[in-house]
């Protein structure tokens, strides 16, 4: 008796049409190793034309070749020497020019002073593009790793300037008015509200600094250069070595990657208090 | 006029005269003068737009870009708490707590203002893991973790849900007893200011046009005859006619 009557209105929810499932608007649950699929799908367009002869080993050597290449510049040291001396290069200006973009934003963030006289320049510097810089530098500078460090530390600073400004400016004024009315004294309001809440557009800049930070190399590094990655391509220029250049290019793509893999992993961490579209 | 007694001897902890603010050629307070004794709880009512969130913030300190004058006396420690619970979304919740604490048992008292509140062992939680009643149980904790002799809260119950509010109502009035410090409460709800309130004021035309002190015994209930008297008459100088209502 009591079971019927329990029952009954499961069959009736049963009888009814069956309803559209909401639409989701976000974009769904991850898809695991997603990242990857990209880059995979490459090589393997690029395995298969080399194998089927469509591309010619003296335009685009191919994937084998590249690696036993590989193999023969480890043996011989050239690739760890190479790469040892850049990633000093790109680690020096991304390290200074982290620490000179972080405080110039906050110094202008904080301040309309500070604002009105660095944020011009800032900007102005922002509309010059670093390759265009290099002739002056070199005569100020030599061309030593003086100012190898100076371009890459130019490239970095500007989008960590930029985003860490943005996160500052865009921190929510109640939370001013919170620390007003606490009583904050100056140090604790900084520690505890402004740096945490420009955090996300620091994490930002630094995602563009890093990839930044290689791309000036490579330009520094084939201009008068006569070691580092760059080096080691340009010279493979010279002899026609197409398979040297791809080692060069490929291991410029993974630095690129891991360092924005290795951001982006920051970001996570730093940023587990928050809720996004992407959760 | 009595003179001005600092601290725990005087009876007075709040003093406003000729208070006056505005914006623009607007005027929102218009030479306001109010009292508040200490440990009193008075609420404050008024229309929309009458004028009792410019109040309060000016008690506050909280409104310097505002023109106005007109003396203003409270007690430097005195607390917010503001409608929405405005916790810091990337501190956890013991660390909202003790976020204007300073010295080495401040995370010991933020726990113990924590417990008060009912949420003991949620000190490691991100505040978007708490409901909407208990990010505003954390936002009292936070106020009265420093011993406020002066609470102001701007509707700090608005938000929520009628029954989550009675809670509210029940735990504030507890702390309140057990801390002691004078209340501003400003709210909406007339219920609410004649069960929490010992003076109700209501605030018209940027002065305080009624000041009613409210003699009932604790509990209070909506079934005593006088509590219904009191809220007629608050809700008819509101300008809320019952009859047609
Ligand atoms: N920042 C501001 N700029 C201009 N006008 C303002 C500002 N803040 C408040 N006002 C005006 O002052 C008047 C009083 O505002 P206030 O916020 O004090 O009202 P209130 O009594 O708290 O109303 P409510 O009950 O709706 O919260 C309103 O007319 C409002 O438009
Ligand atoms: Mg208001």
């Amino acid at each position: 008796m009591t079971a019927s009557v329990l029952a009954r209105p499961r069959t009736s929810a049963e009888a009814l049409p069956a309803r559209r499932p909401r639409r989701r608007l976000g974009p769904g649950r991850a898809i695991p190793f997603g990242a990857a699929l990209g880059p995979l799908l490459l090589l393997a367009l690029w395995a298969v034309g080399s194998a089927a002869g469509w591309l010619d080993s003296r335009t685009l050597s191919a994937p084998w070749t590249v690696v036993t290449t590989a193999g023969e510049l480890i043996a011989d040291g050239r690739l760890q020497d190479n790469l040892a001396v850049s990633a000093q290069r790109a680690g020096l200006g991304l390290a200074f020019g982290t620490v000179i973009g972080t405080v110039l934003a906050l110094v202008s963030g904080l301040s309309r002073w500070g604002e009105a006289i660095l944020d011009g320049p800032v900007q102005i510097k922002r509309a010059i593009p670093g390759v265009a810089l290099i002739p002056l530098l070199v005569l100020w500078l030599g061309i030593g790793e003086q100012m190898k460090v100076t371009t890459i530390v130019l490239g970095v600073f500007v989008p960590v300037y930029i985003h860490t400004h943005n996160g500052l400016r865009s921190i929510d004024s109640r939370y001013v008015e919170l620390g007003e009315s606490l009583r904050l004294r100056p140090a604790v309001f900084l520690r505890r509200i402004v740096l945490p809440g420009a955090l996300p557009g620091f994490l930002l800049g630094m995602r563009f600094a890093v990839v930044g930070a290689w791309l000036s190399l490579v330009v520094v590094e084939q201009i008068n250069s006569t070691s580092g990655i760059g080096y080691m391509m340009d010279l493979a220029r010279q002899y026609g070595q197409t398979d040297v250049i791809i080692v060069g290019l490929v291991l410029y793509g993974l630095l690129g990657l891991l360092s924005d893999g290795a951001v982006r992993l920051a970001q996570r961490k730093a940023l587990s208090w928050r809720r996004t579209l992407a959760d | 006029m009595a003179t001005h007694a600092g601290g725990l001897t005087g009876t007075r902890t709040v003093r406003t005269r000729g208070l006056q603010r505005g914006f623009g050629d607007r005027t929102v307070l218009d030479g306001l003068d109010l009292e508040i004794g200490a440990g009193e709880f008075v609420a404050l009512l008024g229309r929309s737009g009458s004028g009792k969130s410019t109040l309060l913030r000016a008690l506050a300190g909280l409104d310097r870009d505002v023109a106005g004058s007109g003396l203003i006396d409270v007690p430097e420690k005195s607390s917010v708490v503001f409608q929405d619970a405005r916790l810091l979304p990337w501190q956890r919740v013991l660390d909202n707590v003790v976020l204007g604490l300073s010295g080495p048992d401040a995370a010991q008292r933020g726990r113990a203002a924590l417990a008060e509140v009912g949420l003991a062992g949620r000190e490691q939680a991100w505040p978007h893991q708490l409901s909407g009643g208990e990010q505003q149980r954390v936002a009292l904790a936070r106020a009265l973790v420093s011993e406020p002799e002066l609470l102001l809260a701007d509707e700090p119950f608005g938000a929520l849900d009628a029954l989550t509010r009675l809670r509210m109502h029940e735990l504030l009035r507890e702390l309140c007893v057990r801390h002691r410090p004078a209340v501003l409460l400003v709210t909406h709800d007339v219920d609410e200011a004649v069960t929490l309130a010992d003076r109700v004021l209501v605030v018209d035309q940027g002065r305080i046009t009624v000041d009613t002190t409210i003699d009932l015994p604790a509990p209070r209930s909506h079934r005593q005859p006088q509590f219904l008297a009191y809220r007629e008459s608050l809700l008819r100088a509101l300008g809320v006619d019952q009859q047609k209502g």
